[in-house]
């Protein structure tokens, strides 16, 4: 087991009141693995990662409860210097837009390479000579040439790239993506996820894919945990999930999506909105959304019922579900 | 189960085949061109260059048709749309709607057709006033363009709050008390608020949750269906286009390489650049058979001075010689169904069978592979 979230909670203290963006969220990934966190803004997949990495915005935001083991030490019990030694060299984070997330006054070279001098103590040129390394890792064309450049001077998908390699360099157990290619066309797309695929089975890294693209993850994911209100609702093994989901939230947005054998008809429409996570309904929170709800599901909270030994669903009705999908 | 699997009501596929016969298009846009102008130099800032946004691009729109048009970011489709709504002036070709030449009409002259072309946008955040209520926002453009509705403008404003799924009661709301989904939902009931026959909707639900986007899509249909009303319907999201769309557009760099009805287009792609878009989709359909999957190499090039001959050919894996010396013309090319017209020189085959193995196009990638295999 690399890593091992338990029944975490996090909420954000506003102005209205206490946002609770995560409930008790349980996750596991192993070695080599990929797990794809699916869900919509405000799902709390990426506050969940942001805690498990450790750079929640603390306040407003607060951890309220749970643990999160890596490598078999509760990083919620570290101190921050302790903390800093493990992120960059043992997990490492792909964020969603590159531009943004890169430097935009420091030459990519010198970004890739001073996490080589900070972790390391390498001196510069050294570091500079491993950053070209890495970006020809990553594909970059004319690393040699490309080193001394600005970010502005790379397009998105070459961008991305480099945050890969800067992901990569000190060679991390855990990488940690948060949407890497929603921001990317999709032939740069395929590109991008096809790179991460690669060097993820080539190191062995445990990588957890945060999506909200249910064609993205079908491809490269193992194992996927469905998220709706800062909640797991549903964990399977990527191909069971796609044939017979066992949360009806799921089964929803998979019959959303418009099919390519399927044109002109209605599209299956999830009715209603996410909750407002300050006022996150009783019970179930997927209930006034949900069309299988009953009494119970507005009063119950369902826990993670065991489907198979290897399959888990938030659902009190979860067989009826599983067997409506056949 | 629940209400939307029950009414999955199919649409009427009128438009093909008749369409040409008796209806003349309601829009017709022919070698349209718009180059954004580059200034440098100093003390004097002049021309120095240009963006060729949109480089000759040509098609028809009928009555009641949805028209897709599809491509990667900066290949000219959101400029297309705004170039037919007027929003910008084409610096070439013409625009012309219902017979009228409407390509470099002068504000007064297209206020009248103003009402009847449309427009929503992708940002419903930011195509909102967030100091007017949703009343004043939907009544607008009834009132500018003197309109009033048997009962009074907001009656009609209620009535169409009902018709895209909103509480009329909320009249008085403004934007930011609304979320996303149902702020596109405003920005519909804006644009259809004078019953337009044509509605440029420019990515209308890129920016909007997985769950939501359904939702906002059987809108669109539903209104598309009850209203006649014709769209372009611009989106990078090959699925959706595909659900909306009778025909497509696919255009790169400025340009329409292929167009066809959506059917020819999806089963048998000709140019080799829609292959390669469609094989680079993701499918969510696990048991679908294993596509081919071609891997484009870099990224579209710069619009200031696109490649000579076939703008593709820097990307293209059938590139030859003749590609950068003569630019293809966009027609139909033999094997294909009427009205599919592809502008390429080597076309690939009529069909998407299998070719048994990927074909790699990354160079790097290749380089890659061919010295694991040294190793």
């Amino acid at each position: 087991m690399l890593l091992e979230v338990r029944d975490l909670q996090v909420e954000f203290r506003t102005r209205e009141g206490v946002a609770k963006a995560v409930n008790g969220v349980n996750y596991t990934v192993d070695e080599g693995e990929t797990l794809a966190v699916l869900g919509e803004s405000g799902s709390g997949k990426s506050v969940t990662a942001q805690a498990i990495m450790g750079i929640l915005d603390m306040p407003p935001g607060k951890i309220a409860g749970g643990e999160i083991v890596f490598q078999g030490k509760d990083l919620l019990k570290l101190k921050e210097e302790e903390r800093r030694k493990v992120r960059g060299a043992k997990m490492a984070m792909i964020f969603q837009d590159a531009l943004s997330s890169l430097n935009p006054v420091l030459s990519v070279g010198a970004q890739i390479g001073e996490l080589f001098t900070v972790h390391q103590g390498m001196s510069r040129k050294d570091a500079r000579t491993k950053a070209v390394e890495l970006m020809d890792r990553v594909r970059i064309p004319a690393a040699q040439e490309r080193v001394g450049q600005y970010p502005h001077q790379f397009s998105g998908g070459m961008r991305q790239r480099i945050m890969i390699a800067m992901a990569l360099a000190l060679e991390p157990d855990l990488i940690i993506a948060d949407e890497p290619t929603t921001a990317l066309d999709v032939t740069v797309q395929a590109q991008v996820m096809d790179l991460l695929a690669e060097l993820q089975r080539e190191l062995g890294m445990g990588l957890i894919l945060i999506t909200h693209d249910l064609g993205v993850v079908a491809d490269v994911a193992d194992r996927i945990a469905v998220m709706y209100a800062g909640r797991i609702v549903e964990t399977a093994p990527v191909h069971e999930i796609y044939k017979r989901p066992a949360h009806p939230y799921t089964k929803g947005l998979l019959e959303s999506i418009p099919r390519l054998d399927q044109k002109g008809q209605e599209l299956y429409a999830i009715k209603g909105l996410p909750p407002n996570l300050m006022h996150i309904p009783p019970g179930c929170a997927f209930n006034p959304r949900c069309p299988m709800a009953q009494d119970v599901c507005r009063t119950d909270v369902p826990p993670l019922y065991e489907v198979s030994p290897t399959r888990r669903s938030a659902c009190h009705f979860w067989k009826e579900t599983l067997d409506a999908g056949q | 189960m629940s209400e939307n699997t029950n009414s999955t009501t199919a649409v009427a596929d009128v438009i093909p085949g008749q369409r040409d016969a008796d209806s003349a298009p309601l829009l017709q846009v022919r070698d349209l061109k718009k180059h954004f102008p580059i200034k440098g130099g100093f003390p004097i800032r002049r021309t120095v260059g240009a963006v060729k946004a949109v480089d000759g691009v040509s098609f028809d729109v009928h009555p009641g048709e949805a028209l897709g048009l599809v491509g990667e970011s900066g290949c000219g489709k959101s400029t297309t749309g705004r170039l037919l709504t007027r929003l910008y002036e084409p610096t070439e070709g013409t625009v012309t709607y219902n017979g009228q030449d409407i390509s470099h009409l002068n504000r007064r002259q297209l206020a009248p057709i103003r009402s009847e072309i449309q427009m929503i946008f992708q940002d419903p955040y930011a195509s909102l006033n967030p100091r007017q209520t949703v009343g004043s926002i939907i009544s607008g453009p009834m009132e500018i363009n003197g309109i009033n509705p048997p009962g009074g403008r907001e009656a009609r404003v209620r009535e169409l709050l009902e018709i895209v799924g909103l509480n009329p009661e909320h009249y008085n709301r403004f934007p930011h008390e609304f979320s996303g989904g149902q702020r596109q939902r405003i920005g519909v009931a804006r644009a259809v608020a004078l019953e337009p026959k044509l509605i440029i909707a420019d990515e209308p639900v890129s920016a909007l949750d997985v769950s939501i986007q359904a939702q906002v899509i059987n809108l669109l249909q539903k209104v598309q269906r009850e209203m006649g009303i014709a769209f372009v319907f611009i989106a990078h999201d090959l699925a959706i286009v595909r659900h909306f769309s009778q025909r497509i557009a696919v255009m790169y760099l400025g340009k329409v390489v292929e167009i066809a009805d959506r059917e020819s287009l999806y089963t048998r792609p000709r140019h080799p650049y829609t292959h390669a878009l469609m094989s680079a989709v993701p499918n969510a359909d696990i048991d679908a058979e294993k596509k081919e999957r071609i891997r484009l190499e870099g990224d579209v090039p710069s619009p200031i001075s696109p490649p000579s001959g076939c703008r593709f050919r820097t990307r293209c894996w059938k590139a030859q010689d003749k590609c950068a010396t003569e630019e293809p013309p966009l027609v139909q090319i033999s094997g294909s169904n009427e009205g599919h017209l592809t502008a390429c020189h080597f076309p690939e085959e009529p069909t998407t069978v299998d070719r048994g193995e990927d074909i790699v196009l990354d160079p790097a990638l290749a380089a890659l592979e061919e010295s694991g295999e040294n190793a």
